[in-house]
């Protein structure tokens, strides 16, 4: 039988590999925007089990906001990467180092 | 409770929201040109939406099923960022003009800002808290890269957007587990649901420790502050004028009612976690900034170091902690603005903006105005007696000793000193050293000579004629809360 613990687990090591996917990754923007989306959507089934073992519909409302508060980031952050692209014509994440720190 | 009382509770924002789409179609039609009419029309528009804030009955009224509240302490902080907004779309206009990036997007871009922020200082549930901040947060990234063909500027706004992106995904997970744990988004419920004095809940913990972590970021609170020098060295100078006023005072509103209405029961965990936040961002804010040669980066790490200080008021949990905060806010808002607007006006002959420190040197001889404005802001962000930036560190450091934290107290005021070594430099580099080069000032200027005067007079000691009523409204704000 398949209970809360397990959709938490799951959602727990999308969660972490998103996270971890920001941290380590050191080769490709576009990546970090997948790690973004990873982490935002191992939130939402968070919400969604908790949603279904507490039946309580908000869960389910606060996964649609954060599914559509989602997608405008995703554009934002795309936009950037290409104003970004043509400045400097390339999107390694090493090369963002124009600044210190 | 009908949509018509809704909407009158929620005036401000309704009005902004309104307002924004019809600026923005006055933009999309009329195009660039429409640059300065449409900036006076935003700040026109704010003061409109600052109308209702006056007008409403005292005490708390909540709106939007219990998504929405307006009480005295929303009010106190949308009246300061609609402020610092305001200033911060007049003082762009002689700048992007200047540089021929005269885009009517960045006032409509920093009024969607606001409207975030309106909407987080009223927030009484995860979703609305949510909502807002990411408004606020996704305008800012836009504004970040604003100057679009520079490539400083894109950097900047790309660390912005990964490292936000970030923290909104961690403030997701923990509001998905106080979800889980409370069974509801409802800062009420949540109050009802984690009471002290039961066993710890260990959910609770979790995403209050990922809510803050967020938060932290928000107000660039170490250990989450990295991405201050950076954003602040590369985004254009307005931008980040505006970066260091108002979304900081939102945030840390919004960071003051979680804790207090969600968390109250709670407040013995988190006073430990704002109590290490707090020493180590004064610590660290205040010795990395010895290093910096960019004035940008080193009102970063200044930024860094007062959150610091303002978060010893949040640590000691108690009303007159909450009041010395808000005080701290207030008068850091100004005093930042003031800075950078005063950085803002200076240009070299080619017009290229002087950001760096040893463009500074011998200013007084060259532009003794903004010198001597820019040494009223560096005593008064050092915390100088005669100056006004004295009063919120002193009532900050008195509200920890009260709480009996004087361990904290004294290590703000050894945060202070170190402090007062990198803006006294900034003072002697000013006064002292022979002239570095010529410092132009472009030939139109808009407003921003005043308002660097006001921000002056402000921070000087004539501050103190304001500080009865001032106290009197934070006190009024910080009951409403607590």
């Amino acid at each position: 039988m398949i209970g809360i613990g397990h959709y938490l687990g799951v959602s727990a090591i999308l969660f972490t590999l998103g996270v971890l996917g920001i941290a380590l990754n050191r080769r490709n923007i576009i990546v970090i925007l997948m790690s973004i989306e990873l982490m935002l959507l191992a939130v939402n089934i968070n919400f969604v089990a908790f949603s279904v073992f507490l039946e309580d519909m908000v869960g389910q409302i606060f996964a649609m906001f954060v599914l559509t508060v989602a997608a405008a980031e995703a554009a934002i952050g795309l936009a950037i990467l290409v104003t970004y692209f043509r400045n400097r014509g390339t999107i390694a994440v090493d090369d963002a180092r124009q600044m210190r720190g | 409770m009908t949509l018509l009382q809704s909407l009158s509770v929620g005036a401000p924002e309704v009005v902004l929201a309104a307002g924004i789409c019809v600026l923005l179609l006055v933009g999309a039609f009329r195009g660039d040109r429409a640059l300065e009419g449409l900036s006076w029309a935003s700040v026109l528009l704010l003061a409109l939406a600052a109308v209702p804030l006056f007008d409403q009955a005292p005490g708390r009224l909540a709106a939007w099923n219990g998504l929405y509240v307006a009480d005295a302490f929303s009010r106190h902080l949308k009246l300061l960022v609609f402020l610092g907004s305001a200033a911060a779309i007049l003082v762009a206009v002689p700048y992007l003009r200047r540089l021929a990036t005269a885009r009517f997007e960045y006032p409509l871009l920093v009024l969607l800002a606001t409207l975030g922020m309106a909407i987080m200082v009223s927030a009484q549930n995860l979703l609305s808290l949510y909502v807002g901040l990411e408004l606020m947060s996704l305008s800012a990234y836009v504004l970040a890269a604003f100057h679009r063909d520079e490539s400083r500027s894109s950097e900047a706004g790309l660390k912005y957007f990964a490292l936000g992106a970030l923290a909104s995904g961690l403030m997701l997970y923990g509001a998905s587990l106080v979800y889980g744990f409370a069974g509801s988004t409802s800062f009420a419920d949540i109050a009802k649901a984690f009471v002290a004095g039961e066993v710890r809940n260990l959910g609770a913990l979790f995403g209050l420790v990922f809510l803050l972590a967020a938060l932290a970021f928000k107000v660039s609170a170490v250990p989450f502050h990295m991405w201050t020098p950076d954003v602040y060295e590369g985004a254009p100078t307005p931008v980040v004028a505006f970066f260091a006023t108002a979304p900081k005072v939102a945030a840390m509103g919004l960071m003051l009612r979680l804790l207090y209405e969600a968390f109250g029961g709670m407040k013995a965990d988190w006073q430990q976690i704002v109590l290490v936040m707090s020493i180590a961002s004064m610590l660290l804010g205040s010795v990395a900034a010895i290093a910096q040669t960019s004035m940008k980066r080193l009102l970063a790490y200044s930024a860094i170091a007062n959150i610091g200080f303002a978060l010893i008021g949040l640590a000691a949990g108690t009303a007159a902690g909450v009041e010395a905060v808000l005080l701290y806010l207030l008068v850091y808002l100004v005093m930042t603005l003031g800075a950078f607007v005063a950085l803002l006006m200076l240009v070299d002959a080619d017009g290229r903006q002087l950001e760096d420190l040893a463009d500074l040197a011998g200013l007084a001889r060259t532009r003794p105005g903004i010198a001597s404005a820019l040494a009223i802001f560096m005593f008064s962000l050092a915390g100088i007696p005669p100056m006004f930036g004295f009063m919120p560190k002193l009532a900050v450091f008195s509200a920890a000793v009260e709480a009996g934290l004087w361990p904290l107290a004294v290590l703000g005021v050894l945060a202070s000193v170190v402090a007062a070594y990198y803006y006294l430099r900034v003072v002697k580099i000013m006064f002292i050293d022979p002239p570095a080069g010529v410092v132009v000032l472009p030939g139109e200027q808009g407003v921003n000579p005043a308002v660097v005067g006001a921000a002056a007079a402000f921070s000087s000691p004539l501050g103190y004629l304001l500080l009865g009523p001032l106290a009197a409204w934070g006190a009024e704000a910080a009951r409403a809360l607590a």
